[in-house]
């Protein structure tokens, strides 16, 4: 056991555990993440997708000790209670079905955004190949990326009652 | 309150938002719920949650009182309580919106509770796409008995006739003095209704109030966003993985490495100094490693030595062989044989005789995130939450596994990963409440992608035989279908002898369940006909990861892959187009249970519209695409199912130098007949298409004669984003011969769609290159297999 440091979402946590341990379980048993989770494990699947600088990252295969950057999780992409763009898109579009593999999808799109604002629809594809969804919403992620990109997306203290546009 | 007992987040900061000394807590303790009012903007958008406090005895809501539905608040909001649960196709915002419907009531002034055992009344959860079609008539029912009660509760108070009132958002008010009004909340609200119900069982749960004709509704038909989403994409929802009490532990479970094999030692010292070690639990061949947290228990799991004896034979065929093996094996159970006219004869007669045979391999649920649970055994009670889809039956067979009494088990429902019939049979409910029960603390566990993608209830395979004759005039006069399905001992619902860790306890029903081999819903006039369908076995039965349950719309991608692929066939040989040549042969048909004709016809036409069909025969004919190494087709899928019609219409594109297949564009014409929520609809359809269109290009169980060796989503493919469509397209059409009547029904949706896209996506490929491709899933290999055959 020792002493490992995590900045997440802004604040600084210490955890006495084994070093070896994978983020993931630490975010979600230690510090009560809800986001990120458990899918297979292997870095596979994207379930388990957080930030580090920025970067998408396999929570479930990387241990905890290796991870010196800030750690940012679904729950730190809104500020001040405003949802992120992406998250407010994911809204718009009625994104989810069962919602299980959705921390993985926006987080990795919002990896793909921040390096490339403007992604063409095949660079969406390709940015988005790791993140599997089993329920088949990819139709829907793919328009909610396209929505921020075109700057689509619902000003994001109002939450619609009307999808608009019926797919 | 049990003092151990910690409920999840939303119930828990709900609980210190309320106050404890409301009378209003108390009689809803007394009426079976516990109904917390917290501030107005709570993470779900809606104000309300329920959760019993009591630590048991847990008795079921009585479904023959008014109050177990529907409870009204002081605010002028209400509360719903429905025994389903949504596994993410909207069902639970479709439910709200029929019950403020009849209710008269503002949809974002009432909330819904669904499917925990011991606070909604039992409508048996979900399954088979049922929710709107069935499950909602009783919901509507007692919603409109509210109204009813609450109009002469109005008309005492107002003192006017009841004929002489008008409800509308929660208020009551004279039709002729709009100032004479008196709110829902003034009447009863905080109070009981104490009204008492009628009805043989849940299904038929009503009062004394009609419901409203179709004309009235207006809440009903509204594209209102789901209400669980938000909570879905900020990271706030408490999932039923995430929920902790204090002193829980975290298990994992030990498989047999051979199929079939028995347990012959345990070496405990090979874990016992592992960090956080408390105990291995093991009964027959179940073998569960517990720790003090959940990275632990993986790798003790990982790192257990566990001595298992090799099965004295083969547990099944390797998966190359399997279709074989099914030819050739004797029948099991369950022989469908259905003869209309002179089948023999009439092949025999037959200008033309078309054979075919297919085949579908096991495909799996492969849930993105593993079966999960967590077990309370505290206060002598136990306390399972899970997201079961069926939580009554978990309830239900737990006890029975436990040998306790129904009255100590509840089951809180939570959302969870997709659903479609894998939880019906929730094996980790049952290890948790197991594992929990030994151990005397509270108990998660979660299986690994290995053991999940292994040994998850798998869709049977199917073999297919099909023949059919053709007049001179390229009419279907015969036609002779014999399926056989690889479905014996097909797993029950949360049965207490059926589920894994009983199968592997060496627990028993008196006999395996048959299993089910089916022939195509779909009724085309075809005047002679024999439809037989046969189950038959695999050499293991019991604790196999070959084990079949029900996958969506069980059976029905399989035969209508085969069904649908050889009509397409007959079309060809007989020179015609595959959307006429299905018209001619629905406008013929006698069938016409739920006006399934006119609505068949009218939903192919506007599929065929929309896609913007032009009429020909398949193939396409190989003009401008000669020097292209992609080419393109397209091909239909028609089917049925419970009332609900599906004309699909896929695009595809094949590259015949690598062949890959894209599925580019889908069309789907869809009348399920009334729609509650037209954009939730076409979700649903929309994820069901895509679900489909995984099991024709990706999925397929491999094996060899020992185990499963589908074990990750490296060994298991499953559709990815850039196999996604560029475009779908869902019509919803409304064909029924008298689309304005008051009396429309509504139908589910979960599944049609699913149902015909492997044989869609089959027609597409053989328009666009003469390649009739017989066995799903269609990867590039097989496809460059079939292309460089026929050249």
């Amino acid at each position: 056991m020792s002493v490992v440091t995590l900045r997440v979402n802004g604040a600084t946590h210490e955890v006495d555990i084994d070093p070896s341990t994978p983020l993931l379980y630490i975010l979600r048993n230690d510090l009560d993440f809800r986001g990120p989770r458990f899918g297979c494990g292997l870095g596979q699947c994207g379930a388990c997708t957080v930030l580090v600088d920025g970067a998408a990252l396999r929570s479930c295969t990387i241990p905890a000790s290796q991870v010196s950057g800030e750690i940012t999780t679904l729950e730190g992409l809104s500020q001040n209670g405003t949802l992120d763009p992406l998250q407010q898109a994911w809204i718009d579009e009625q994104v989810p079905q069962c919602g299980y593999c959705q921390n993985g999808q926006i987080m990795t799109a919002k990896a793909l955004l921040d390096q490339n604002p403007s992604p063409t629809g095949a660079e969406i594809r390709l940015g988005m190949e790791g993140a599997l969804c089993r329920c088949m919403s990819y139709y829907r992620i793919q328009a909610a990326i396209k929505r921020v990109v075109e700057g689509r997306v619902t000003a994001s203290d109002t939450v619609a009652t009307d999808p608009g546009e019926e797919v | 309150m049990s003092s151990s007992l910690q409920l999840p987040k939303n119930v828990e900061d709900a609980l210190l938002q309320s106050d404890p000394s409301t009378s209003r807590r108390n009689f809803l303790k007394s009426s079976g719920a516990l109904i917390l009012t917290v501030g107005a903007n709570t993470i779900f958008g809606s104000k309300v949650r329920a959760q019993s406090m009591d630590s048991g005895p847990f008795t079921d809501p009585d479904f023959l009182e008014l109050d177990t539905w529907i409870v009204i608040h002081p605010d002028n909001t209400a509360s719903f309580f429905v025994g389903k649960t949504d596994g993410g196709q909207g069902t639970g915002t479709a439910f709200r919106q029929m019950m403020c419907d009849e209710l008269d009531i503002a949809y974002d002034k009432t909330d819904l509770v669904m499917g925990s055992t011991d606070t909604t009344p039992d409508q048996g959860g979900s399954g088979g796409s049922d929710g709107v079609e069935r499950d909602g008539w009783p919901m509507r029912r007692v919603a409109a008995e509210a109204r009813r009660v609450l109009l002469r509760l109005a008309s005492e108070h107002l003192s006017i006739p009841v004929t002489d009132l008008t409800a509308n958002n929660a208020v009551i008010s004279s039709k002729s003095d709009a100032l004479k009004s008196v709110t829902y909340a003034e009447l009863i609200g905080g109070r009981t209704f104490d009204v008492s119900l009628k009805g043989e069982n849940v299904n038929a749960t009503t009062g004394e109030a009609n419901v409203k004709s179709v004309s009235e509704l207006n809440v009903i038909g509204q594209s209102i966003q789901r209400y669980d989403i938000p909570a879905k994409v900020d990271g706030s929802l408490t999932w039923a993985v995430d929920v902790k009490l204090p002193g829980m532990v975290h298990a994992r479970n030990i498989r047999p490495t051979l199929a079939g094999a028995t347990l012959g030692s345990i070496d405990e010292s090979s874990v016992s100094d592992t960090p956080g070690f408390i105990r291995i639990v093991s009964r027959g061949n179940y073998v569960a490693v517990v720790c003090e947290r959940e990275e632990q228990a993986i790798i003790a799991a990982r790192l257990l030595k566990v001595d298992w004896q090799a099965p004295s034979e083969s547990a099944f065929p390797a998966s190359e062989n399997l279709f074989d093996y099914m030819r050739n094996a004797a029948i099991a159970a369950n022989s469908v044989s259905d003869v209309t006219g002179e089948p023999d004869s009439a092949l025999g007669a037959a200008e033309q005789v078309i054979e075919a045979e297919y085949q579908v391999p096991f495909q799996g649920h492969t849930a993105i995130g593993p079966a999960h649970a967590l077990a309370d055994p505290s206060d002598g009670q136990m306390t399972i939450y899970s997201n079961d889809m069926k939580s009554y039956g978990l309830r239900r067979g737990v006890a029975k596994f436990l040998s306790i009494p129904e009255e100590q088990v509840r089951v809180v429902y939570m959302d969870g990963p997709q659903v479609y019939g894998r939880t019906a049979a929730d094996d980790a409910g049952f290890e948790a409440a197991f594992l929990a029960n030994e151990l005397g603390r509270p108990v998660r566990i979660q299986w690994m992608r290995d053991e999940e993608t292994a040994w998850d209830t798998k869709g049977p395979a199917y073999t297919f035989k099909l023949r059919g004759g053709l007049d001179a005039q390229g009419k279907v006069v015969a036609l002779d279908y014999a399926a056989r399905s690889a479905d014996f001992n097909h797993l029950g619902y949360n049965q207490a002898d059926t589920v894994l860790i009983a199968q592997l306890m060496g627990i028993r029903p008196a006999k395996p369940a048959e299993g089910r081999a089916v022939t195509p819903s779909i009724k085309y006039s075809i005047p002679n006909q024999r439809m037989t369908a046969d189950v038959v076995s695999l050499p293991l039965i019991w604790e196999t990861p070959l084990r079949t349950g029900n996958l969506r719309d069980p059976n029905g991608p399989q035969v209508t892959f085969a069904f649908e692929s050889f009509i397409d066939e007959l079309a060809s040989a007989a020179n015609a187009d595959p959307v006429q040549f299905r018209l001619d042969l629905l406008s013929a048909s006698d069938e016409d249970d739920l006006l399934r004709k006119a609505r068949s016809i009218a939903t192919l036409n506007a599929a065929a519209e929309r896609f913007g069909w032009d009429t020909r025969p398949s193939p396409k004919p190989s003009t401008s695409e000669l020097d292209s190494p992609v080419v393109t087709g397209r091909g239909l899928g028609y089917t049925y199912r419970n009332g609900t019609v599906v004309a699909l219409i896929a695009e595809v594109e094949v590259n015949r130098t690598t062949g890959h297949v894209w599925v580019k564009r889908m069309v789907c014409g869809h009348d399920c007949g009334l729609v509650i929520n037209p954009a939730g609809l076409s979700h649903t359809v929309e994820c069901g298409i895509l679900h489909g269109v995984s099991r024709a290009l990706w999925e397929e169980v491999q094996f060899d004669t020992e185990k499963v060796k589908s074990v990750d989503w490296v060994s298991y493919p499953s559709l990815r984003h850039s196999d996604t469509p560029e475009s779908i397209e869902i019509v919803q059409v409304n064909g029924d011969p008298n689309p304005n009547r008051d009396d429309l029904p509504h139908y589910g949706a979960g599944e049609a769609s699913h149902k015909p896209v492997i044989a869609a996506v089959a027609n597409a490929i053989f328009d666009a290159t003469g390649i009739r491709l017989r066995q799903p899933p269609f990867r590039k290999e097989r496809v460059l297999e079939a292309l460089q055959t026929k050249t």
